[in-house]
Order: structure tokens, then sequence, then C-alpha cells
């Protein structure tokens, strides 16, 4: 197990005070002028050695997301936008990170900036996290009084730092919507290229990291690249913030390392599987967005980016849903289908009628009101939308079902050929006595 | 995507208009975006909007924000459209956001959905003494505390139906409720079985500086590397001093050229070691016999020719 000094949010519950005295004791803001003055290079290639991989679901490598940021200013400002749109079904780490431990986050932020010639951050957080949005309000408030941050602050770099918020859209997490909602528009994706570190927020150099990619900055630079690759695996560096909910005994906010087996992860915080590993049917490994797995090929499978996608599935944001035995498979894919049809922004054609089309399609699968040729039609539409869409909602709309065919396809069939047998689904009628 | 349409027209209010603890407060939120970007505050707005219009957004108050924002009506419109956070009918005094997503009907959501079914009525409708209404939202972000509600600012976790109920009676007779799980967790702890964190040492203050070492042995590196560098380059120039030293004792004179009756090559660098001016170019072309053809001249003879 992760050793508690090894842990980076240490105030993942809650159990100490958010407020920057204690903070400051926990070594947030330890010495961040000194890392200011190693300078800008020396703090990417440090992110870029340590092997972090973005958290926010794509795993991209935010060192070198950073450094894609232009060297010097042509007269426009550059921004950082700090993605706290936390929607994805199953993820609720960023939302620890917001209310427990929001001076790392706000220190990541200065570090961040000044690594990309930013003096402005803007921090998006989703329109429903309304205490947490008071939480970091307060902390912001407090790293200002403390001149921590703000024009004229102890680290000798002028830098800015605003909490805004959504209003509940799902695709305002996809970085290019999230940068039009923060322009005051309807969250659409906007088609790349121009990629945000060239036009991003009102037409300026951007970078948009995950709350967790940005909260995790100060500890690395403090501690050293070496000693965050040096846990997890190859590849796979680092410690991970793990959302494991579902039919576990204590489902829980984890930090681990990345690359723990699914058995480890279970055992030892959640308590195990409700009615013990054999009652374990399928998990969702990263978000509801990723197919599911069945339980024979992830009970003892490394939980990271790598091996997890080598099972056609994905890390994502490590928010493990954990399906038992009792669960309706097809049921449960079919909500996840009805979420992704609320939440499609409408913008391209594949994904607003795909989305609907697909949902209403499952949703007579779950009751086995269907032909056994549809699932092949269903499968085949899914491959339609994926790809065919400016951002990844298409995708994540279509994986869900792919997994569900890939793994449970008698499961479906079975239905079907259920609801053959008795298409009314009532009791037959006995004529009374 | 939803088709989300304003209330009709008999039930939107005359007119809207900040109250001036908002307006302030308004005005602060708009300085926090660069000059002419005031319509990032769009959503800010229109959240203030809902609170002061009892939970919902109007007509009006879409056009006050719009002008207020020097934005075309049609922009706020779309935006109050867009978002589903903006309640375009009236709801209850506790509107109640029901998480109804997948990891939330994992831990029994459904029996959550029962009881609002049965005490509130169908999504939408608001009770006869106005106090609750309710709707199926998407993920709330709470999936480790699920099932979960919303209602109005506050997430309530960790519901079971007995607990659900319990919560709607206080809420209905004006008794305080507590935020947050109802089952005794502080947020998203294993539920007593806590086995991280645990180590008193990380919040005593110890921490603060204990990286430093690192830093400060790598400097003292740097800095012995630096020193031995420093050693090294002035032996390098002592011995190299040395060698000028042994260079400058005269040695024993030698004929002007190697070897008797060889000629010495007039190189530049023959002739500056000698403390010759060396030949440059110009004094070479003025040299130059007069009668060489020019290059003019002969350009002139190939066009003839040609």
């Amino acid at each position: 197990m992760l050793a508690d000094r090894d842990r980076i949010f240490t105030n993942l519950y809650g159990r100490h005070s958010p407020g920057l005295t204690e903070a400051l004791k926990r070594g947030n803001w330890d010495g961040t002028k000194f890392l200011l003055e190693k300078g800008r290079d020396w703090i990417i290639n440090e992110m870029k050695a340590s092997g972090l991989r973005g958290r926010g679901g794509a795993g991209f490598s935010t060192g070198l997301k950073w450094s894609f940021m232009p060297k010097k200013s042509d007269g426009r400002p550059h921004y950082l936008v700090v993605n706290a749109d936390e929607s994805e079904p199953g993820t609720c780490k960023d939302r620890e990170i917001l209310r427990h431990d929001p001076h790392l986050l706000i220190e990541g932020c200065m570090i961040a900036s000044f690594a990309m010639g930013a003096h402005a951050a803007y921090v998006y957080l989703r329109g429903e996290y309304i205490a947490e949005r008071i939480a970091l309000q307060k902390a912001v408030d407090e790293a200002y009084e403390a001149k921590l941050v703000g024009k004229d602050n102890i680290h000798g770099y002028p830098f800015d730092i605003y909490v805004h918020h959504g209003a509940g859209a799902y695709i305002c997490g996809e970085e290019t919507a999230l940068l039009e909602s923060l322009e005051g528009k309807k969250g659409m994706p906007r088609l790349k290229p121009p990629f945000p570190a060239n036009m991003g927020l009102y037409g300026c150099p951007t970078t948009v990291n995950n709350v967790e990619s940005i909260a995790v900055a100060g500890t690395i630079l403090r501690r050293g690249a070496a000693w965050f690759s040096g846990i997890g695996r190859p590849n796979n560096a680092g410690t991970k913030l793990f959302c494991v909910s579902g039919h576990v005994n204590t489902p829980c906010n984890v930090e681990e390392a990345m690359g723990l087996t699914f058995r480890e992860l279970i055992d030892r915080h959640c308590g195990g599987i409700r009615g013990g590993w054999d009652n374990l049917l399928a998990v969702i490994p990263g978000g509801v967005s990723v197919p599911l797995v069945p339980a024979e090929q992830i009970i003892d499978a490394p939980m990271d980016f790598d091996t997890l996608r080598a099972m056609k599935t994905g890390l994502g944001t490590a928010a493990v849903v954990v399906m038992d035995k009792s669960t309706d498979v097809v049921r449960a894919i079919a909500r996840i289908s009805a979420f992704y049809k609320h939440e499609s922004c409408g913008q391209c054609t594949p994904c607003r009628e795909g989305t609907g089309w697909m949902w209403r399609v499952i949703s007579r699968m779950a009751e086995g009101r269907a032909q056994k040729r549809e699932i092949d039609l269903l499968l085949d539409v899914t491959t339609r939308v994926e790809g065919h869409t400016i951002c990844a909602l298409g995708d994540a709309a279509a994986w869900p079902i792919q997994g569900l065919i890939r793994h449970f396809r008698h499961e479906i069939e079975k239905r079907i050929d259920d609801y053959a047998a008795n298409p009314h689904g009532e009791p037959v009628l006995v004529a009374a006595e | 995507m939803s088709v989300r349409r304003l209330a009709p027209k008999e039930i939107q209010p005359e007119g809207f208009a900040f109250t001036p603890e908002n307006t302030a407060w308004a005005e602060r939120i708009i300085a926090k975006y660069p000059e002419g970007r005031q319509a990032s505050a769009v959503i800010s707005l229109l959240w203030k909007a809902q609170e002061q219009g009892g939970g919902w957004v109007s007509e009006p108050a879409i056009r006050t924000i719009a002008d207020l924002l020097k934005m075309p009506y049609i922009r706020v419109l779309e935006v109050a459209t867009f978002y589903t956070m903006f309640n375009l009918q009236p709801v209850g005094r506790y509107f109640i956001q029901f998480c109804g997503t997948t990891p939330c009907r994992l831990r029994g959501a459904q029996d959550i959905q029962d009881v609002l079914e049965q005490r509130v009525g169908h999504q939408g409708h608001v009770t006869e003494d106005g106090l609750f209404s309710w709707l199926e939202v998407e993920c709330l972000g709470a999936c480790c505390n699920a099932p979960m509600v919303q209602i109005n600012n506050d997430y309530y976790e960790d519901l079971t139906p007995e607990s659900f109920n319990k919560l709607l009676d206080d809420l209905a007779a004006g008794r305080p409720v507590k935020p947050g799980p109802q089952n005794g967790r502080v947020a998203s702890e294993p539920l007593n079985a806590i086995n991280t964190l645990l180590e008193p040492s990380l919040y005593d203050g110890s921490v603060v500086g204990s990286w430093r070492k690192r830093f400060e042995e790598e400097e003292a590196r740097a800095r012995a590397e630096a020193a031995a560098k420093a050693a090294e380059e002035k032996a390098a120039a002592e011995k190299a001093a040395l060698a000028a030293r042994e260079a400058a004792v005269p040695e024993p004179a030698k004929p002007a050229t190697t070897r008797a009756g060889e000629q010495v090559a007039d190189t530049p660098a023959h002739r500056v070691a000698e403390g010759k001016e060396p030949i440059k170019p110009e004094s070479q072309q003025a040299a130059a016999p007069d009668t060489a053809p020019k290059a003019a001249d002969r350009a002139a003879d190939d066009k003839t020719k040609g």
C-alpha cells in the first residue's frame, strides 16, 4: 500500500481544516518562491520527467502540454484554465480537492501559470458544486490576503486567480466547450485546430488542465520528478485518486499508486465486493464513458492507462463503478445512454440524432422488446457516431454500448427470448372461479 | 439534448430588476473578466437572477441581463435554455435535484425516487403548499456518497428511504437539517474503515521544508563539481602558463630556410610572422597589368561575337 507520506492529498477526507494555517502545516505553499526561481524550463522539464499524465481522462503528458504554450508572448496575454467541471458519472475526486485541499490547487495554478507565462487563471467549477465554490473562493481570498497571489505578491510574479462556474452542462468538461462557456456562450465544442495553446480563451494562448493535474504540481516539484516517477509502473507513473462507487462495502475516494490491481484497490480500501468476489459481475474502470469489463478480466488487472487500454477500455478519470450480480447490466448501460442523450450539445448531427436513437433502441433491449438482428444494427450505428463528431462525446456515448455488446451480448439475447416467450409481461389471466 | 422552453406568458412577471445589493455584486463579477469580455459574467448573473426570482429565470430577467451586459437578447436566451440548471418554470421552495445516473442507481436511487413520487408527485410538479418540487438530473459528482440529492444549494448524501423521509419531514416542519452525508460520514472516506492518512507527522508541520534536503544535496554536489572544475581549470591554466614561459625562452638560431637553397613560400601567414604587411586583394588588383582584358570588355566582346 502507498505509504501515507507519499500521498499528495493529505486532507482528502476533510478531517483537518482546509484553511491556510493548517494547509501551511501540511506543506502547501512551502518554498513556492524557491521553485519559481528555478525557472520556467526547469519546471516544465521536471513535470515532463515526472511522467505525470493528465488526470482528466485522456492521459496526455501534462509537462508536454505546458510546453506547447508560446515561449514568448506576442502581445496577447496567456491564460491557464482549470477544468473543475467534474461531470463524468462515477467521478467525484476533484470535489474533495476543491473543498478540502484548495491550497494545493491554488499553488499549482501559480506554478503552472508561471511555467506558461500566464498572469491569470480561471477555475471553472460545475454549477452544482456550490459549497465547493464557496470553499475554493474562501481559500482564494485567504491566499490574496496572505499575499501568496495577487498583483503584488511575495513570490514576485503578478498572478490573479478567479473562480468561475457553469450551470449544469456535462459538455463543458470538454476543453473548448469550457472555453466557450467561459466566454459567456453555449458550451459547444470548437473545431480544432486552432488548438487552445494558440487560440484559446478570448483568442489568446490558453492551457486547460484538470484540477488533479494542477494540484499535484507543487508536490511533484518539491519532492522531485524521480520520486513521482518511481511510484506506479513505467509510463503510468505516480499516484492517482480513485473514486470507487457502486457495489462495494465501503465506497470511497482514495489516493493510490497507479498500477495497483483492482483486487488490491477493493480489498484494501473498499471493504471488498458486496457479497464477496464471486458476486462481481462487471466493472466500469474509468467513468461511464469507457466500456465495461467483465469480472474475470478485471479482478487481477493493474489499474493503469496502458493495461486498461489493452483491455479495450480505459482508466479515464479512475472512477471505478462496480456492479455485482444483482445488477441489470443492460438497464445500467441504457441509463448511461440516456445520460448522453441528455448531455449532447446538439451541434453535430451524428451525436444529436445518434445518442437519442441509441438510447431508444437500448431501452427496448433492456425490456427485451427487440429483434436479435437489431443488436448488430445498434453496434453498427455506434461505430458511425464514434469518431464522426467534433468532440469526444459521440465516442463516449458509443463506447459503453460497444462494451455491453462485446461482453454481454448473451444477456441481451436472453432478454429478447424471454420477452418473445411472454410478450405482454403480465401474468396470464386466470378465469375467476 | 433536452428541449427547454420559457414559462408561458401568463406566469411571467411584469419586469425584473436586480436589487441594489445584487447590482453591486454583479459589478464585482463583471470586473473579474478583461475589458470588453463582460459576456463571461452571463452565467453568474443568470444564477443570481434565479436566486432573486425565487428559484427560476423569467423572460424579463433574461432581457435585463442582456441589457446589463450589452449582449443581444437571443444570446442570453440561448445560454438560459442551454444550461439545465436554469429553471425556466417556477419550482418549489425546496427544489430537489435527484441524481438518477447509473452510479446512484446501483446504490438504490430508485427507492429515493419512489419516496419522491409518493410524497411530491411527478417530476416538475410543485406541491400545493409550494414547498417541494423535484427533477431527475444527471450525475451530480458525489458518486462515492450515492444515492444523493441536491436540495437548493446543498448536497444530501448516503441516503436511505428512511433518512430521506426524515429529511423531507424536517424541511417541511422548518427544522434545521444537516447537509452532507446522512449516515455519519464526514465526506467520501470509507465508512468506519479509514486506513489511510493516519500518519500524525503529516499534520504537525514537520513536513515543511523536509524536501529541501534534496535540493541542498544537489546544490552541494553542483558546488563540489564546480569547485573541482575550477581547480582543474586552474591547474590547466598553470600548466599553460608554464608552457608559455618555456616557449618564451629564446630558441637557438635557425637558418632562414629549412634546407639550404630552399625558398620560403610567400604565404600571408609567413608575411605576418615576419612582421610584413599582408598582401590585400585590392593591391593585387592594382598590380594587375592594364593590358589584361577587363570583365566589361569581355562581356561586350561576347555580345558582338554572339
